[in-house]
């Protein structure tokens, strides 16, 4: 089996201030891996280099494309790069008026990378739209209402049904329980994990939640300062941390 | 008239505008900035139009300027009169006879041959504009053809009303590559866009950009495929004037009675149709 994400090296500088640096890991088909660490640490520096957003000082992102195999993204044409964006990638920001046309109906949101790749087809756009609305625990009667309309967790949801729509492999998440409430962050995290599995999705989710960790991914990396200080098996970090500073977060945990 | 140079503009001047409409239509549907003058009428009034007219015109050109299909409407007569005088050229209001045509909304119903120029105001040259508000973003947008938000805008129209309600502007594709703006025509009008064999040409003053259709250019209106582009008029009128079913009619109120009328909005069209009924008649 190949993997299908290959980070090699990977360091990005703003000015003299480190970012991220120096980081390795690879990500196999289907698996989850979480990013931990504080504000500042450098995740998500690090998630929006991988998602090409920004550009690394060094290293390689070799991504194994359906098309064409292995390819390094950081080398690779913006035109292809945004094709990857478009069709094997999901990108979920943690704002989803980030990721949303808010002036923009449920449906043409969801629409919009099927109309991007090529989609000219209105009945069938609107028939997909319709079923990942259903998939996503949206009433898809609501499809033509705008993102406005929608609560905080639908708006999330939404924003997950619209980069699922076209079968991206690999799903880059930021934060994305982040500012929800807590039972609607369980609904989220159960949607999550559902989709997770059903579609073989392999994904790398930043987030500040222990608890976000230990039910979504399967490995764990903790950062600290623009450094991976501890990587390893999920409950393997959280339950036997070696790091200081992990076992630092690990008991900041408030037990209720 | 002595003290103007040919056609208002410095030599200089015109010679930049010549390089930015070669480069249009170099590359069709491709918008190139160039660096506006002052002209001396307000912005919205024409002032791209004119300034790609200036550079096209040679003292041997017939002019003809329409405005909304008509040629005595005040933006037409005026701009019509200010060549006469900064270029000494002959005007005309028949179309077959113009070499130049600066047309705001309208493309003439007689169809135009090759030789001829069509030369379009635009007030808004960018088609994704109210989509994405950044023109760095949409710069990039058309460089890499990232297309599919204008889609959205045809998927919302067609989701709220059931058709894609867009009726004037109606952005086209053309030969495959660039989306373009065909400025505020009808979508009536769009189909002539299509392998004409005239050069048209697209003038933005506010916003200093110039862009092109080379004759026989393919130029496709966007649709969807279980929604085609139709390009539609007023249902089921003819012109109280001519009779004609085929051309684009304007809808004329004549008193305070909720009275209306249906004419051509070509008025040279409307006048040749008239002159040959009369002749029939005779």
């Amino acid at each position: 089996m190949t993997p299908l994400l290959k980070v090699e090296a990977l360091s990005k500088h703003y000015g003299r201030h480190l970012g991220c640096g120096d980081v390795n890991f690879t990500l196999w088909p289907g698996e989850v891996m979480g990013i931990v660490g504080e504000s500042g640490s450098g995740k998500s520096t690090l998630l929006n280099c991988l998602a090409g957003h920004l550009a690394p000082d060094t290293g390689r992102v070799i991504f194994e494309t359906r098309a064409h195999g292995p390819r390094d993204t950081v080398t690779m044409t913006e035109p292809e790069r945004r094709w990857l964006a478009r069709t094997e990638w999901a990108f979920v920001h943690q704002n989803p008026r980030d990721g949303l046309r808010m002036g923009v109906s449920a449906g043409g949101n969801v629409g919009e990378r099927l109309m991007a790749v090529g989609a000219r087809h209105y009945g069938e756009i609107r028939a997909q739209a319709e079923d990942w609305l259903g998939r996503v625990e949206i009433d898809p009667t609501r499809i033509d209402e705008r993102p406005r309309a929608f609560s905080g967790g639908m708006r999330q949801r939404l924003q997950i049904a619209r980069n699922l729509v076209t079968g991206p492999r690999l799903a880059l998440m930021d934060e994305p329980t982040g500012g929800l409430d807590v039972s609607v962050q369980a609904r989220l995290l159960d949607l999550l994990r559902g989709l997770v599995r059903r579609l073989g999705l392999s994904a790398v989710i930043v987030t500040h939640d222990l608890a976000v960790v230990r039910l979504l991914a399967d490995r764990l990396m903790v950062m600290k300062d623009g450094r991976v200080v501890e990587e390893g098996l999920t409950d393997q970090v959280l339950d036997d941390p070696q790091h200081a500073y992990t076992q630092l977060l690990v008991s900041s945990v408030l037990q209720v | 008239m002595s003290d103007y140079n040919f056609a208002y503009l410095d030599e200089a001047t015109k010679r930049m505008l010549r390089r930015a409409i070669l480069k249009a239509v170099a590359i069709p549907g491709y918008q190139v900035p160039f660096s506006r003058r002052e002209m001396p009428m307000p912005y919205g009034w024409g002032t791209g139009g004119v300034q790609v007219t200036a550079a096209c015109l040679v003292p041997e050109d017939t002019l003809k300027v329409i405005d909304q299909g008509a040629d005595d409407t005040t933006n037409a007569v005026s701009i019509r009169k200010f060549f006469a005088r900064v270029a000494g050229i002959a005007t005309t209001e028949a179309t077959a006879e113009a070499t130049i045509i600066q047309t705001r909304h309208r493309i003439p119903e007689t169809p135009l041959t090759e030789g001829q120029i069509l030369v379009f105001q635009v007030p808004i040259p960018e088609p994704l504009r109210f989509l994405e508000p950044r023109e760095t973003e949409t710069r990039t947008m058309h460089a890499l053809e990232d297309y599919g938000l204008i889609q959205v805008r045809l998927y919302e129209d067609t989701a709220r009303h059931g058709e894609i309600a867009r009726a004037y502007a109606y952005p086209v594709r053309v030969e495959g590559r660039y989306i373009m703006d065909p400025s505020p025509i009808p979508k009536f009008d769009n189909p002539k866009l299509h392998n004409a064999p005239a050069l048209q040409l697209f003038g933005a003053g506010r916003e200093c950009r110039i862009y092109a259709l080379p004759p026989f250019t393919r130029v496709e209106s966007l649709d969807f495929e279980d929604y085609p582009f139709t390009a539609s008029k007023a249902a089921g009128q003819t012109c109280a004037i001519c009779g004609a079913e085929d051309s684009y009619l304007d809808e004329v109120i004549i008193d305070d009675a909720g009275g209306r009328m249906f004419v051509c909005s070509d008025t040279d069209y409307c006048a040749t149709r008239c002159a040959a009924q009369a002749e029939d008649a005779a």
